[in-house]
């Protein structure tokens, strides 16, 4: 890993590596599984929870219908108490504007609170080639970050790495960025934790600048939310002089009272906890508490162009809880690096591609990273039909067809590499609609039957190498039923 | 009652078993079952990939095939649920997009009602769980996805098999988890399809049972494919092949397997 998502190959190669990985696949299991239950477990408690999880996603549905009235009303709002707020249209103009506002400060060190946001622009490589350093204070970013690593989980960044690894990152790396971790640093998770909570106190006593995300943002009060298990982010929004938010366009809700939804949806969602320890709330700023100075910058980066899409548009319900993750088969196997964004799993499948659009052959491939099992729609507590929106996505991929990009509505050309499979496709459609073309491939191939390889070339490689296909019976159902029963009998 | 099997486009071409044992079991059942020629396939393997345009013919194909049955049974979970849930969704869009008027939503809309999973049409329309079925095996059951999650079997299928006598069944671990089939997903993402395929495999294996039965011929392709190169004793059974089982099958066995394919 570089420390970008940049260059990637597609996700069947990427797969096709980290599923030769045994450690990674062992540390993925036992993660996804051991949070898998305790989040069922968590979520049966609420016998309402049907009924939350529909109103989290019409909450969502409505905010997003009337997106531009709440933003609206968001920047009013957060003005209103002493913030200054800022539209940044894709992840370039945020970097710039986020790197504007540190100068400005005259600082050259910044505190973060994990964000997805930021993960999305890439904002900390950005950072570092305008000479600031971003230090990041979530124990599982801070792995990440000391190990030149990458995130493969939402909730759980460091999710493919175990202690024993985490402990070699902190032994060789932590004194690179500041406090370094004891000599006889074990790998037991106090110690770990322990050698964390000095390294970062000190970035946290010495910064003048934090950078945050947020959960939801409120429109009515101008207040942000940020949901969190560690402390870490309490730090970094009341320590520093200059507090820097940047933030999805999407995470807007109408008023307090929606919170009461959501605060119940995300934590057994995603930590499986009844409620997370931290919730931070702050609106603008306060006289003689917190940050002197804030600012908010709204992202775009491709959302509008995912509201344009009507089924797809459901993807910025979402509320990052990393269920879908913690379920999905495929997920479990291919590791979180292999989706190539901040957003792996079944949610990155889909919105990744969305954000992104499906012009790289890795960003073309993710629609198709999944068996379209359903777990992923089954779990998400805002009831995004994922497997309708992969589908709605492949659609995209091979037939190309109306969307918007950058505002702009346009036509997009059916991906390269799809010709066979097309073809393929037509006859298959074809012979479908023909039934007596259909019976004639089956009698062939029934009477072609001893001369089948065990392996096949082409395609069907990839599945008689681990796989067995089924002998060809020597009569089709079709064919016993008229040899037996005639033709359809009268009705 | 006019019932008709569909029996889906992989059963008729690889599996022509499960459809006479869909049969057999039927008029057992005391159901007459009618077979028109004129279906195919259910399209989902189009509609899956991103080829939906090409589904349409065959969701008017479905409904003239069917239109003079009250029920059309399916011993697929997977093609069920296509028919189900895909068939409206592919009429409202296509209409929407100005390529078909409301001909393909009258033809969805009369298909949608009437077809069943067949451990559906047992339990919910026959009303029988106790189906004289006579299976002298230690199974294990593997629900697939889309007889899960998108059709909500709930525990028909097991209702079923609990009534199957000299039938032991055992519990599979992580049941609910895909056996990384998915149709073209297992050619496109062979990688991640193969692990989850092992997976699946050796939790069938750990189970000890002699064969792996599921709603879906599609699903234990890929798993029984599985097993097949791995060596295993463990068989893929389809739930309809137990169902319609007999004693005087038992007693015969090369009655019951007179019709199968050679193996090779």
């Amino acid at each position: 890993m570089s420390g970008t998502y940049l260059g990637m190959p597609a996700f069947p190669a990427a797969a096709a590596s980290s599923t030769q990985d045994a450690r990674l696949r062992g540390n993925l299991r036992h993660a996804t599984h051991t949070i898998r239950d305790k989040r069922a477990k968590a979520v049966a408690e609420l016998d309402d929870w049907a009924r939350l999880r529909a109103a989290g996603a019409a909450v969502k549905d409505r905010t997003l219908r009337h997106l531009d009235h709440y933003l609206e009303q968001l920047e009013e709002s957060v003005t209103a108490a002493g913030g200054q707020v800022h539209w940044a249209a894709d992840a370039a103009e945020a970097n710039a504007i986020v790197a504007r506002l540190v100068r400005e400060t005259g600082e050259r060190e910044v505190v973060k609170v994990k964000s997805m946001a930021t993960q999305e622009t890439g904002l900390n490589r950005a950072l570092a080639e305008a000479g600031i350093s971003a230090y990041e204070t979530d124990l599982a970013e801070l792995i990440v970050q000391l190990g030149d690593d990458l995130p493969s989980h939402i909730l759980v960044p460091a999710i493919h790495r175990n202690r024993g690894e985490i402990r070699d990152i902190f032994r060789e790396q932590m004194a690179r960025w500041g406090r370094p971790a004891p000599d006889d640093l074990s790998d037991a998770p106090a110690a770990l934790a322990e050698a964390a909570r000095l390294h970062l106190r000190e970035k946290f006593l010495t910064a003048k600048v934090g950078i945050s995300g947020a959960n939801f943002m409120v429109a009515d009060t101008g207040t942000l939310v940020v949901v969190e298990s560690e402390g870490n982010g309490r730090m970094c929004l009341t320590l520093p002089e200059t507090l820097i938010s940047v933030v999805g366009i999407e995470k807007v809700v109408p008023t307090w009272q929606d919170l009461e939804i959501f605060l119940q949806l995300l934590p057994r969602s995603s930590t499986a906890e009844r409620m997370n320890p931290y919730t931070s709330m702050w609106t603008g700023t306060t006289d003689g508490d917190g940050p002197r100075t804030f600012h908010l910058v709204l992202l775009d980066n491709g959302r509008t162009d995912t509201l344009a899409d009507t089924v797809g548009r459901q993807a910025l319900r979402c509320i990052r809880c990393s269920a879908c993750l913690n379920v999905c088969p495929v997920y479990e196997r291919a590791g979180g690096h292999a989706y190539g964004s901040a957003y792996p799993g079944p949610i990155g499948a889909i919105l990744t591609p969305q954000l992104r659009g499906t012009a790289s052959e890795l960003d073309a491939s993710l629609p198709y990273a999944s068996s379209l099992c359903g777990a992923c729609y089954e779990v998400c507590p805002v009831a995004i039909d994922i497997p309708e929106v992969l589908v709605h996505l492949r659609e995209r991929v091979v037939q190309g067809g109306r969307v918007t990009r950058r505002g702009v509505k346009t036509v997009l050309k059916p991906a390269k590499g799809h010709a066979a499979e097309r073809a393929a496709m037509r006859a298959a459609g074809f012979a479908f609609d023909h039934p007596g073309a259909l019976r004639a491939g089956q009698r062939l191939a029934a009477r072609t039957r001893r001369l089948h390889p065990r392996r096949l070339p082409g395609p069907g490689r990839a599945w008689t190498d681990t796989r067995d296909l089924p002998p060809v019976p020597a009569e089709s159902f079709r064919d016993w039923w008229r040899r037996t029963r005639g033709e359809e009998r009268a009705k | 009652m006019r019932v008709a099997l569909f029996v889906t486009c992989i059963n008729d071409t690889l599996y022509p078993d499960t459809g006479r044992a869909v049969i057999t079991l039927l008029e057992r059942l005391g159901v007459e079952v009618g077979f028109p020629a004129e279906q195919s396939c259910c399209g989902q393997p189009q509609f899956n990939t991103g080829y939906r345009h090409l589904t349409e013919p065959l969701v008017h194909r479905f409904d003239r095939a069917f239109a003079d049955y009250d029920y059309v049974v399916t011993p697929s979970a997977s093609c069920a649920a296509m028919v189900r849930d895909n068939y409206p969704r592919i009429a409202a869009k296509a209409e929407a997009e100005g390529r078909a008027g409301r001909e393909l939503a009258r033809a969805a809309a009369s298909a949608v009602p009437k077809t069943y999973e067949l451990t559906e049409f047992l339990t919910d329309v026959l009303k029988v769980t106790d189906v004289g079925a006579y299976y002298p095996h230690t199974v294990t059951y593997h629900p697939t996805c889309h007889g899960l999650r998108m059709l909500g079997l709930g525990d028909r299928p097991r209702r079923l098999l609990e009534r199957v006598r000299g039938l032991e069944l055992r519990e599979l671990p992580g049941a609910e988890e895909c056996c990384g089939f998915g149709g073209t997903f297992a050619v496109k993402n062979p990688a991640v399809s193969a692990a989850m395929g092992a997976d699946k495999a050796r939790a069938v294996l750990e189970t000890g049972a002699e064969a792996v039965c599921t709603v879906d011929n599609s699903c234990l392709m890929h798993i029984g494919g599985t097993l097949r190169r791995q060596g295993a004793a463990a068989r893929p059974v389809h739930i309809a092949e137990i169902l319609a089982a007999t004693e005087a099958d038992a007693r015969e066995p090369s009655r019951a397997r007179a019709t199968e394919g050679s193996p090779r």
